[in-house]
């Protein structure tokens, strides 16, 4: 299982991290960031690529 | 014995080729040359959040990888030569460190103008000691008289007017941030700016700068005087090959690779980041530099693979590199987003919106669609995006 945090207090709502996982991340109409807290196994590789591609350094993956 | 491979620039693009070397099983020792006396850290934060709240590095230094916590950083240390014959480079204290593979991730400094004048007062923006330094000139009821209107430029002047400076921008383009976006978002992106109190001398250049010991007035070469408690320099940037002359290398305009980002030379040698001239096969594999925040990190995956298989006697993936530039912009609370290249564009065509509001804007050439750019329309590009990636 891979656990995500997205810290919003630095999140920028830039959307960067949607391109790398979009079954993760995604904007919504208000173009404000809603994630998942939980993802299988298998996504790891892509929830990590989003994570070091998020401009304000905001995901961490545990 | 093990291969040794180091170097040189512990920014974004340095560490993300470390970390590539090891994802690539290059077990070798890794060591970074930096001149900088931080671990690589967030720029673009720079002029934005981070030069108005104020600037901490510690805050804004990358995590690493865990695959490179065995690297060794040589901080504070700048490469001043090298010698792909001996395979040496040599650092300001005369130390010289030899290498089987050689990084070249230095990136750009930002250009000075010769403008005669007094030099204390005049502050370029590329490190967080600049904008340490910058910071404490901006302040309720100071000038700001910033030179250049390209993103630096308008994202510090957003900045300067939120902390209460009086804001000039002096530039030599027709609107703001013209060359990268077009004249008619540019125009809007202007508006939104004046609509905050920003005051534009475009059309126009700097003359001199004015004071005793320390600037205090811009002069213009229309002869207009403005008051400067501080002068910001974003006129375009300069990259930073001085260390690697004497190798014969095309350092016309950065280090030129291949798709693999590897220097044509006879050692193995490969440059990521701001400073690479690379091809994209999405946009017709000519060579160019793309100073954009997420280039490193495509450039470094690539540079450290080829490398590390360089490394290992092998020839490196001869495929074609293909990555979407990706480009995104703070201006008060407006969000700015490209992808592609804009820039290269023969036509301009807005989609979405109007340029004084969300908007969305086509780029295209004679080849099809080359970039696209929201404003406050981020979600929305999603569908262009793909597009481009299927060029
Ligand atoms: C203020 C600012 C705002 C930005 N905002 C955005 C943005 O909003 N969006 C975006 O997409 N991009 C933005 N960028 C661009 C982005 O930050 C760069 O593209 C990125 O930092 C390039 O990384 P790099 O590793 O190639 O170069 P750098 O980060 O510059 O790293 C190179 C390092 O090498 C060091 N070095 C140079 N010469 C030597 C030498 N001879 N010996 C040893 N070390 C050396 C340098 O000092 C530096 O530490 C911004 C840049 C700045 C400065
Ligand atoms: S990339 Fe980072 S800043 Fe952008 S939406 Fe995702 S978490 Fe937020």
């Amino acid at each position: 299982m891979v656990t995500i945090t997205v810290d919003m207090d630095k999140c920028q709502h830039y959307g960067q991290c949607c391109f790398e996982a979009d079954d993760v991340f995604a904007l919504n109409d208000d173009g404000q960031l809603e994630y998942v807290k939980e993802s299988d196994e298998s996504r790891r590789a892509d929830i990590e690529s989003a994570a070091e591609v998020c401009p304000m350094q905001a995901i961490t993956v545990e | 014995m093990a291969e040794s491979v180091v170097i040189v620039g512990a920014g974004i693009g340095g560490l993300r080729t470390a970390e590539a070397l090891r994802g690539a099983g290059f077990e070798g020792a890794i060591t970074v040359v930096g001149d900088e006396p931080s671990m690589p850290y967030n720029r673009p934060p720079l002029s934005k959040v981070a030069l108005s709240g104020g600037v901490h590095v510690a805050e804004l230094e990358f995590r690493r990888k865990a695959s490179v916590a065995d690297v060794e950083w040589r901080l504070g240390a700048p490469a001043i030569a090298s010698d792909f014959t001996s395979r040496t480079i040599t650092l300001a204290d005369g130390t010289q460190m030899s290498f089987d593979g050689l990084v070249i991730a230095s990136g750009i400094r930002p250009r000075r103008l010769p403008i005669p004048g007094p030099e204390t007062g005049r502050y370029v923006l590329r490190t967080a000691h600049d904008a340490t330094g910058l910071r404490n000139y901006l302040a309720p009821g100071r000038s700001a008289v910033i030179m250049g209107a390209g993103f630096i430029g308008c994202e510090v002047a957003a900045t300067a007017r939120g902390l209460g400076c009086e804001v000039h921008i002096v530039a030599i383009d027709e609107q703001p941030m013209f060359r990268p976006l077009g004249a008619e978002l540019g125009r809007g992106l202007r508006s939104r700016h004046e609509q905050h109190g920003v005051n534009f001398h475009l059309g126009r250049t700097v003359q001199s700068f004015l004071g005793g010991d320390r600037v205090n007035a811009v002069l213009l070469d229309d002869g207009t005087e403005l008051p400067a408690s501080v002068v910001v320099e974003a006129v375009g940037s300069v990259c930073n090959v001085e260390w690697l002359e004497g190798n014969g290398l095309d350092l016309t305009d950065g280090v030129l690779v291949d798709q693999g980002m590897v220097v044509d030379c006879e050692v193995p040698i490969v440059a990521a980041g701001d400073v690479a001239r690379h091809p994209n096969s999405l946009f017709g594999n000519i060579p160019r530099r793309i100073e954009h925040w997420n280039m490193p990190t495509e450039t470094g995956r690539r540079a450290g693979a080829s490398l590390a298989a360089l490394l290992r006697g092998q020839q490196p993936d001869p495929g074609p590199f293909a990555a979407m530039p990706s480009f995104w912009s703070d201006q008060y609370h407006h969000k700015i987003q490209s992808f592609g290249m804009p820039g290269i564009a023969t036509s301009i065509q807005i989609v979405d919106g109007s340029p004084d509001d969300a908007c969305i804007f086509e780029y295209s050439d004679d080849t099809g669609l080359v970039g696209v750019v929201g404003v406050d329309r981020t979600a929305e590009l999603s569908p262009y995006r793909k597009q481009l990636l299927d060029r």
